[in-house]
C-alpha cells in the first residue's frame, strides 16, 4: 500500500499539486434482515478502492477508482489535477489550510470479539429468536430485524509526509414491530428505529439483549392501536435519549458545521443560523445547563477514530458551554477563516468520496443532580416522548418537527397512559433555552447515526450521539390534524 | 486483475461466476454487475469548490440453495476473490433458514429485452471537468448579472448494468444521466432554485437555469411572514417530484400492500380526475431504464389512472406472493424495501403557469420542499418545510414573497384536492430516479408552522 500511496502523491506532485493526499481504503461488511420471523437477506460486502484529493493553484480536485493498480493510480492522480485546474477556471478565493503536525500512527477500534468471527449462525440464530418473539404477539403485523457489521481499513497519506493506517469496526443491531388495523400504523422499535450502533465488537450486539425487549415492545406498539390521540398545546416535555440524541444531532450538530455556515452546502442540505458573528457575541444557544461537545475521542462512538480524513488528531472540540455557543465542527479549509485550528471533523463514506466536515460524537454531557426518573418524578404534568418516529428541520435548521412512537402522560411525577402519534415542534435555540433538566450519568448512553445524509454526490456518514434523558418547557406539542 | 471495461467482457465474467455457483452447489444463481463512471462538479459562493470523479464496479451473486438464499458482493475481480465470493454466498445460503415462498429466479422473458437508445448520451460519457466547470460559469454569471452569489452542482453519470442468471436471463446496457441544480442568494434573504436532468448532459442549458435562479432570488428579498395555516396552493414542479417521490415509497410498492402498510385498495379513489400517474421505464421524457436488477423488462404500469389506484409495482418476490409476473422494478439485491417505481410520470394537463396561478383567490405560490418526512405513513400525512421561492398570491396575481412554512400535510388528500395540472413538465432526479412532473394547483394545504427567514 505504502508504494501505491507514494506513487499517486509522486504523480499529483510531478503534475502540479501544491498539496495531496491518498486515501486507500478496504472496506468488508455483513448485513442480516430478518421479517416477520423469517430469514428475508443474508449478504456479505467488500470493496477496495483510492481517492487522490489535490489543491493546484488554490483550488480543489478529486478522482478516485477501484481499480488498485500502479498505472491507474497513475491515471486518477492525473485525472484528479486536471478536474483541479478545471476548478481554477471558476476561482475566486484560494483555498488556504492550517498548518498541523504531520499524521503518523495506527488506530484500531478496540474490539473484545471480532463480528467476523462469530458463526453466521449465531449471529441469526439470536436475532431471529427475538424476531420471532415480537412476531409471535397477537396483533402484529409484521416485524423487521436487523444486523450489520461493517470494518473499514483506511491508509491516509498527504503530501506533508503524513502516513496512518486505521482499523474502525462499527456494529449496529435492532428489532422493529409494527400492528396496522385500518388506516393506523403503530411502530415501536429497540433500542432505536435503524438499531443501536457503536463502534465495537459483537459484544455490543449481545449486550443488547434484544430478546428481552421483543415481547413488551410489541404489545406496546398493539396497545397504541387504541390508544388516544396525543394531546395539542404547549407542554413540558421528557425526551428519553431514543429521541433526544436525534434532537442533538439535527439542532446541534448540523448547524455547527462550518462549511455550512459558509455555505458551501446551501444548494442541497441547506446552511446554518449559526453565523461566525455568533461565535465572536457568546451567542446563548440553550440554557445554563447545556454542554455540548464533538468528542472523536469517545468511547464506543460511531465517530470515534484516530485521525479524521485529513490527517487531524481526534479531539473534544466544546461546541456549547452553559448555554453559550463556542465552537464549530471545522477542517484544515475552514478553521483558519475564523482564526482557529481545525478540529477534525473531516470525514468520507468510503475512498470514492472527498472529506467533508462531519459530526464525530456529539455528546449532550450529562449533569449531576437528578435521574431520568428523578426529573419524571419532578414533574407535575407533561409527555415523557420515546423513540423517534419522524424528523424534520428547515434549510438554516431553526424550525424543527419531530414524531416519536410513542407518548406517555406524566401526571403528578408518575407515568400513566399511552398516547399515540406524539409529536412536536419549535426554533432550535429557544427549544434549548427551555431545557431545565438535564439527566445525570445514569441514563447518560451512546447511541449512533448510521445513515446521516450529506453532501453531492451523497455521503452516508456514521455518527455517535451520547445523551441523558432531559426536560424541555412550554414545547409545542401535536401538529396537524387527522 | 483489470475488471473487463465492457458489457461483453462482463457478461463473460457473469457467466464464470454462475459457473462457479453451480459447482459451489448452487441451484440457481444470478449476477448483477454494477460499473459507474461518474463525476461531479459543485459551486458556492459563485466559486467552484469540490469537484470529484469516480470510477467504480461492484459485482453481486444471489446465491440460491433449494428456498435457502446467500448474497455476497465484491468490487475486486481476480480469480481468487470471484472463487473465494462463490464460496461465501454458498456457506450464507446454507446457515440461513428456507424462504417459504421463495418460487424461483425469473426466467427470461417472452422477448428479447429492446435497447431504449434514448437511455445512452456519448456527449454525458464523455462529458469533462471543463464541461462541468462551462456549466457552473454559466449559471455563475447570470447571478453576477443580478447582483447575487450563485451555489449548486453539475452532475454526470454513466452507468453500466450487467444482469445474468442460471435461467438464462442476460441483460446489459449502459445509460446516462446529467443534473444541473442551483440555488441562489441575494440580498434582503432572499434565493432562488432551479434544477434540470436529462440523458444528454449538453442538452441542459446551464444558462437558462442560472437566470431563472438567480431571478427568483431577486424577487424573494425581503419577504415577510404569514400566518400559517389552511391555503390553496400552485405547487411548481420542484415541490410535485416529492409528492410522487413519497407516494412511491409510501404506497406504490407491491411489498407495501402486502405488509398492509400502504394507502393502495385497486379501484379506489385517492386523487381528482385530473391525476394520472404511471411508472414507465420507457419514456424518452424522463431517465428511460430497460430492465431491472433482476434483468426482467420494465412494464409500463399505471399507479393512479385519473385519480383512482390502478397498480402497483413488482419484482420477483412480491410478484411470486401474488401469483403474477414481476414488473420489473426489483433493486439489487438483499432488498427488504421491495420494488421502487423508478420512473414516475404525471400526466400533463391543460393550464399555463399564468393560469395555474391565476385561479389562486388567496393562496400561496411553493417553488420547492425541504426535509421532508412521513409522520403517519398509512394516510401518507408528510411534514416538511417550504424552501427557495414561497408568494402570496392575491386575485390571481403574485403580490410578493413570504418567509419559510412548516407544513404537515396528507399527500393523497392533496391528490384529492388538485384542481389544475401545468401543461408544461420537467424531468428531475428524484429520490432514485427520474421524474416527469408539471406543477399542480390545490385547492388546500395546510401549513402548521414558521420559521425566521
Amino acid at each position: 500500500m505504502r508504494d501505491l500511496s507514494e506513487r499517486a502523491l509522486s504523480t499529483a506532485t510531478v503534475r502540479g499539486a501544491s498539496y495531496a493526499d491518498v486515501r486507500i481504503v478496504e472496506r468488508v461488511d455483513e448485513s442480516i434482515t430478518l421479517k416477520s420471523g423469517r430469514v428475508e437477506g443474508v449478504a456479505s460486502g467488500e470493496s477496495e478502492g483510492f481517492g487522490i484529493r489535490v489543491l493546484v493553484d488554490g483550488a480543489w480536485g478529486f478522482a478516485s477508482s477501484h481499480r488498485l493498480e500502479g498505472d491507474e493510480v497513475d491515471r486518477v492522480a492525473a485525472d484528479a489535477v486536471r478536474i483541479a485546474r478545471a476548478s481554477a477556471t471558476a476561482l475566486r478565493q484560494r483555498v488556504q489550510l492550517d498548518d498541523r503536525p504531520a499524521a503518523h500512527g495506527t488506530y484500531r477500534t478496540p474490539v473484545v470479539e471480532d463480528p467476523f468471527a462469530v458463526s453466521l449462525e449465531t449471529k441469526v440464530g439470536e436475532l431471529l429468536a427475538a424476531d420471532q418473539l415480537a412476531s409471535s404477539v397477537k396483533g402484529i403485523t409484521f416485524t423487521e430485524s436487523t444486523y450489520t457489521a461493517q470494518r473499514s481499513h483506511t491508509i491516509f497519506a498527504a503530501s506533508d509526509g503524513s502516513y496512518t493506517d486505521q482499523t474502525i469496526t462499527h456494529v449496529g443491531s435492532g428489532i422493529e414491530t409494527n400492528a396496522i388495523e385500518g388506516d393506523e400504523h403503530q411502530r415501536r422499535s429497540y433500542p432505536d428505529a435503524g438499531g443501536g450502533w457503536q463502534s465495537a465488537g459483537y459484544e455490543y450486539i449481545r449486550g443488547l439483549h434484544l430478546a428481552d425487549h421483543a415481547g413488551a415492545l410489541s404489545e406496546e406498539a398493539v396497545e397504541l392501536l387504541k390508544a388516544p390521540q396525543c394531546p395539542s398545546g404547549s407542554m413540558t416535555i421528557v425526551l428519553d435519549p431514543s429521541q433526544l440524541y436525534l434532537q442533538v444531532h439535527e439542532s446541534c450538530g448540523h448547524p455547527t458545521e462550518l462549511d455550512r455556515v459558509f455555505g458551501t452546502e446551501a444548494s442541497y442540505a441547506g446552511t446554518s443560523f449559526l453565523t461566525t458573528d455568533k461565535l465572536e457575541a457568546g451567542f446563548r444557544y440553550g440554557s445554563d445547563l447545556i454542554n455540548i461537545v464533538a468528542d472523536a475521542t469517545a468511547p464506543g462512538g460511531l465517530g470515534t477514530f484516530g485521525w479524521d480524513d485529513e490527517g487531524v488528531a481526534a479531539q473534544a472540540v466544546p461546541l456549547i458551554q452553559e448555554g453559550i455557543f463556542v465552537g464549530y465542527l471545522s477542517s484544515r479549509e475552514t478553521a483558519p477563516r475564523i482564526g482557529r485550528q481545525s478540529g477534525g471533523a473531516m470525514r468520507a463514506d468510503g475512498w470514492n468520496r472527498i472529506p467533508l466536515i462531519r459530526m464525530t460524537n456529539i455528546n449532550l454531557l450529562p449533569r449531576p443532580g437528578m435521574s431520568l426518573d428523578e426529573i419524571v418524578a419532578d414533574t407535575d404534568d407533561g409527555l415523557y416522548l420515546r423513540s423517534n418516529r419522524s424528523w424534520s428541520i428547515d434549510d438554516r435548521r431553526l424550525n424543527f418537527q419531530f414524531a416519536t412512537e410513542v407518548a406517555y402522560e406524566i401526571k403528578g411525577g408518575k407515568k400513566g397512559r399511552l398516547f399515540k402519534n406524539p409529536t412536536y415542534t419549535g426554533i432550535t435555540y429557544e427549544f434549548w433555552r427551555s431545557c431545565d433538566a438535564v439527566g445525570d450519568e445514569r441514563s447518560y448512553v451512546m447511541l449512533g447515526t448510521p445513515n446521516c445524509g450529506k453532501g453531492e454526490p451523497g455521503q452516508t456518514g456514521h455518527v455517535g450521539h451520547a445523551v441523558p434523558g432531559a426536560r424541555f418547557r412550554n414545547v409545542q406539542v401535536g401538529v396537524g390534524k387527522w | 486483475m483489470k475488471d473487463p471495461g465492457d458489457a461483453v467482457g462482463w457478461l463473460l465474467l457473469a457467466d464464470e461466476v454462475l459457473d462457479l455457483a453451480a459447482a459451489a452447489g448452487a441451484s440457481q444463481a444470478e449476477v448483477v454487475i454494477q460499473a459507474d463512471d461518474a463525476a461531479l462538479t459543485r459551486f458556492a459562493n459563485s466559486e467552484i469548490h469540490q469537484n470529484v470523479a469516480e470510477r467504480n464496479a461492484r459485482l453481486s451473486l444471489r446465491f440460491i440453495h433449494g428456498q435457502c438464499i446467500g448474497v455476497a458482493a465484491t468490487g475486486r475481480f481476480d480469480p481468487g476473490t470471484i472463487k473465494k465470493l462463490a464460496e461465501t454466498a454458498g456457506e450464507i445460503a446454507r446457515n440461513v433458514e428456507p424462504l417459504a415462498d421463495f418460487v424461483s429466479l425469473p426466467s427470461p422473458g417472452p422477448r428479447a429485452i429492446p435497447d431504449l437508445p434514448g437511455a445512452f448520451s456519448a456527449a454525458t460519457a464523455e462529458a469533462t471537468p471543463e464541461l462541468r466547470a462551462e456549466g457552473a460559469r454559466a449559471v455563475i454569471a447570470r447571478a453576477d448579472e443580478v447582483g447575487v452569489t450563485a451555489y449548486g452542482s453539475f452532475a454526470t453519470s454513466t452507468e453500466t448494468i450487467i444482469v445474468a442468471n442460471s435461467l438464462g436471463v442476460r441483460a446489459s446496457a449502459a445509460r446516462t444521466w446529467s443534473q444541473l441544480i442551483t440555488v441562489s442568494m441575494g440580498p434582503g434573504g432572499g434565493t432562488g432554485y432551479a434544477e434540470a436532468a436529462a440523458v444528454d448532459a449538453t442538452k441542459i442549458d446551464a444558462a437558462a437555469l442560472g437566470k431563472e435562479a438567480s431571478e427568483l432570488a431577486r424577487a424573494t428579498a425581503e419577504a415577510v411572514a404569514i400566518e400559517p395555516g389552511d391555503y390553496p396552493v400552485v405547487l411548481d414542479t420542484y415541490a410535485v417530484v416529492d409528492v410522487l417521490d413519497m407516494l412511491g415509497y409510501l404506497g406504490f410498492s407491491a411489498l407495501a400492500v402486502q405488509e398492509g402498510r400502504s394507502f393502495v385498495e385497486i379501484g379506489k379513489r385517492v386523487g381528482s380526475e385530473l391525476v394520472t400517474i404511471r411508472d414507465d421505464g420507457a419514456d424518452p421524457a424522463g431517465l428511460p431504464m430497460a430492465f431491472d436488477y433482476e434483468g426482467v423488462e420494465k412494464q409500463r404500469v399505471d399507479l393512479l389512472t385519473r385519480g383512482v389506484c390502478s397498480g402497483v409495482v413488482y419484482d420477483g418476490q412480491t410478484a411470486a406472493r401474488d401469483g403474477v409476473r414481476s414488473t420489473g422494478h426489483g433493486l439489487p439485491a438483499p432488498n427488504p424495501y421491495g420494488p421502487f417505481p423508478l420512473n414516475m410520470v404525471m400526466e400533463a394537463g391543460t393550464s399555463s403557469r399564468d393560469e395555474l396561478i391565476g385561479g389562486l383567490e388567496r393562496g400561496l405560490l411553493v417553488t420547492r420542499f425541504h426535509y421532508t418526512n412521513p409522520v403517519h405513513p398509512k394516510l401518507a400525512i408528510v411534514t416538511g418545510m417550504t424552501r427557495d421561492g414561497t408568494f402570496l398570491v392575491e386575485n390571481g396575481r403574485i403580490v410578493g414573497p413570504v418567509k419559510n412554512l412548516r407544513f404537515t400535510q396528507s399527500y393523497l388528500e392533496a391528490l384529492a384536492g388538485v384542481s389544475a395540472v401545468g401543461l408544461e413538465r420537467r424531468c428531475l432526479k428524484g429520490f432514485l430516479g427520474g421524474v416527469v412532473v408539471p406543477a399542480v394547483r390545490i385547492n388546500s394545504w395546510t401549513f402548521t408552522g414558521a420559521t425566521e427567514h
